[in-house]
């Protein structure tokens, strides 16, 4: 029979190992570092197109990840996609004139929300609204207007 | 089922009484009606021939099973009518040494005699250890207390289960078997301990068996089972002057009597013959 | 015909008084837990036989599987110009479906058959039973100490299965294949989310380790007290408990992941 103690060593050593890789999951394999929902400020934008961003897609500035996408409304009245994101209390800094954009991580990666930062003195409060957006590019558009001013060109 | 006499002694009633006990396992009927008195301080032999259900009779008794129609009491209390708890408080009181011993294998000689001890008392491990080295000099296994349950003879596990089955003191222990497959020198130890136990201790045991020249030389009282019914009882000297015939073969050992040497089959002769002329 | 018939009855009811049996059990088990927390012992002994026992193949089987689907995902994701999303598509690989599934595999192979093939021969030898008549009720000091500690240990085993096979397939497809480390990592990071994927592969394992240990548990202590008996129920364990954890799995991953 092997000592108690030496059982009671390894069952310590084996669930603080166990705790441990749940934390390095926590925090090296997802984003639970990035935002707590409960710290942060929430800011809106609007798109004409937003097609591939879902709920909880990134927001990310110079590639940084700074917060996620939190509700995706629809504005009768303008026609717009209506993006709400949480941005980490951290990121607190962020000008007024600051632009936005849908973009793509890679060719076929995933949608997230890149953050341009402008010139402005003054910094983004919980509930602002970016006004400067540039929607997603649709890669079907842009393939039927590029053949398009192709056959245009020829014709002259 | 025969002239049966209540013993009944006012002021010392017995320990155990079976009355009309019915069990059955499947469709085969067990027990049909069995009446037994277990007196105080007596060491009560059960025996009848292997498939009689002596085992069943000791697991009944225990609460492990219950019959499907008579009682059971035992120091006046209904073993199948108790609750859960009261049952456990009884089966305190009560030993039972497993033909296997069924020490814990996991455990050593020491820690099995210990266990029942740790288990029901807070008694601090000082006192265990006095206990449990007690328990182990009363049949001469001190010095084999450092043991694994797996290192230890047939006989040797069967005397640590002993000493386990008086850890906690108890009113009765309840013996299956206890003399099957021993070598005569530690048949002779049970024997000795199965008796001396119960005179120093002042237990009321009850041996299932079916050695009969041992039980018969320990044992006080005894009960003879055969096809679910108690066929005969009394001390050992009134068996062996019995006039049942049954009894006689069963405690002498005759090869046939009542019980027939041959299984039931058709005549002899006829089996021959038939094999015979079915094949050609 | 009928004869056909009658049988498929009596297997049927066999069938659900097993499963009878089983449930039984299994209140049996959880009342016998709250009794655990004053004897914390008996179930650390448990989660060493069960948990540290089985940490060896836990830990090189994840190095394996992580490493395999770092040189299969890279060859894949190579060909489309993607292979920056190795990182991602391993840990939710892992930590969503192979880390609970693949560790409760194993945890039924290693220490399920162990646990049945104890309990079971326990029976066989009346240790049980020998309990019993010592006024020791089994169900709390032999099985719901092994119930308990099997639930601990499961979900322990898979996050180390996760976290050693993501290591794994960093090994191969950063180390040997040369992909990017920042972006091995950092697109991991955005894509794995802790609620939607680690907790939820947490929670999958749980309910497997909830699952394997119950199943194991409870053929030990059905199993016919012979050592042929002992080893049909050993092998049962392994078959149902596999078979429940595949099972569950696609029910839970629907739940999950299959509505939006």
């Amino acid at each position: 029979m092997m000592q108690v103690r030496t059982v009671e060593i390894w069952v310590g050593v084996f669930v603080a190992a166990g705790l441990a890789a749940l934390f390095m999951l926590a925090m090296q394999v997802s984003n639970l570092t990035v935002v707590g929902d409960d710290q942060g400020y929430t800011i809106k934008a609007r798109f004409e197109n937003i097609s591939g961003l879902k709920v909880r897609s990134p927001v990310t500035v110079a590639g940084v990840r700074v917060g996620r996408v939190t509700a995706i409304d629809f504005d009768p009245q303008t026609f717009q996609a209506v993006v709400s994101m949480r941005i980490g209390a951290a990121y607190n800094q962020l000008p007024l004139d600051t632009s936005a954009a849908v973009l793509t991580s890679g060719l076929v990666g995933e949608k997230y929300v890149g953050l341009e930062p402008g010139g402005d003195m003054d910094v983004l409060q919980d509930g602002g609204e970016i006004t400067l957006t540039q929607s997603t590019l649709v890669l079907e558009q842009m393939i039927g207007k590029f053949l398009f001013d192709k056959a245009e060109s020829g014709k002259e | 089922m025969g002239p049966f006499v209540y013993m009944a002694e006012e002021h010392n009633p017995p320990l155990v009484q079976v009355r009309g006990l019915r069990f059955a396992r499947g469709s085969r009927p067990i027990f049909d009606g069995v009446d037994l008195d277990i007196r105080r301080g007596q060491v009560t032999a059960i025996m009848g021939p292997s498939g009689t259900g002596k085992t069943t009779l000791l697991k009944l008794i225990g609460g492990q099973l219950r019959p499907s129609a008579g009682s059971i009491s035992v120091d006046g209390q209904d073993v199948h009518r108790l609750g859960h708890r009261a049952l456990y408080e009884l089966r305190k009181r009560m030993g039972m040494l497993f033909q296997s011993g069924a020490l814990l294998t996991d455990l050593n000689v020491y820690e099995n005699v210990a266990f029942p001890l740790r288990e029901h008392t807070d008694l601090p491990e000082s006192m265990i250890r006095d206990l449990v080295l007690m328990k182990l000099e009363a049949v001469g296994l001190r010095g084999a207390r450092r043991l694994m349950a797996n290192e230890l003879s047939g006989g040797m596990a069967r005397r640590v289960a002993l000493a386990r089955a008086i850890a906690l003191d108890p009113m009765m222990i309840m013996y299956d078997e206890p003399f099957t497959g021993q070598d005569p020198i530690s048949m002779g130890v049970l024997v000795k301990l199965i008796r001396s136990l119960n005179d120093a201790l002042g237990l009321t045991s009850i041996i299932v068996s079916h050695d009969v020249h041992e039980t018969a030389a320990i044992s006080d009282y005894i009960y003879l089972l055969s096809d679910g019914r108690v066929v005969a009882h009394g001390t050992p000297a009134e068996l062996g002057r019995s006039s049942s015939d049954w009894a006689q073969q069963f405690m002498q050992g005759l090869p046939d009597g009542p019980v027939p040497f041959h299984y039931r089959a058709a005549p002899y002769a006829d089996d021959l013959l038939a094999g015979r002329e079915g094949r050609g | 015909m009928l004869d056909w018939l009658a049988q498929l009855g009596r297997h049927g009811l066999s069938f659900f008084e097993r499963l009878g049996r089983g449930h039984l059990l299994l209140l049996a088990l959880l009342r016998g837990v709250p009794g655990l927390l004053l004897r914390p012992l008996l179930v650390v002994q448990q989660v060493y036989a069960i948990g540290v026992l089985s940490l060896l193949i836990i830990v090189v089987s994840g190095v394996f599987v992580g490493m395999v689907l770092g040189l299969q995902l890279y060859n894949t994701l190579v060909d489309f110009g993607a292979e920056a999303s190795l990182g991602p598509v391993i840990a939710l690989t892992l930590v969503r479906e192979l880390g609970p599934v693949v560790t409760a595999l194993l945890f039924a192979g290693r220490a399920g058959s162990a646990l049945t093939a104890e309990i079971g021969l326990m029976k066989a030898t009346e240790q049980l039973s020998g309990m019993e008549m010592m006024a020791v009720d089994p169900v709390k000091r032999v099985l719901a100490p092994r119930f308990l500690g099997g639930f601990i240990a499961m979900p322990l085993l898979a996050a180390i299965f996760s976290l050693v096979g993501v290591y794994g397939g960093y090994f191969v497809g950063v180390g040997l294949l040369g992909v990017d480390e920042g972006s091995y990592w950092s697109q991991m990071q955005s894509m794995v989310d802790f609620d939607d994927d680690v907790m939820n592969g947490v929670i999958k394992s749980l309910v497997f380790g909830v699952v394997v240990t119950w199943i194991a548990v409870f053929e030990g202590n059905d199993a016919v007290p012979t050592s042929e008996g002992v080893s049909r129920a050993t092998t049962r364990t392994v078959v149902h408990s596999s078979l429940a954890v595949l099972g569950l799995d696609f029910v839970l991953t629907a739940l999950m992941f299959g509505v939006d």
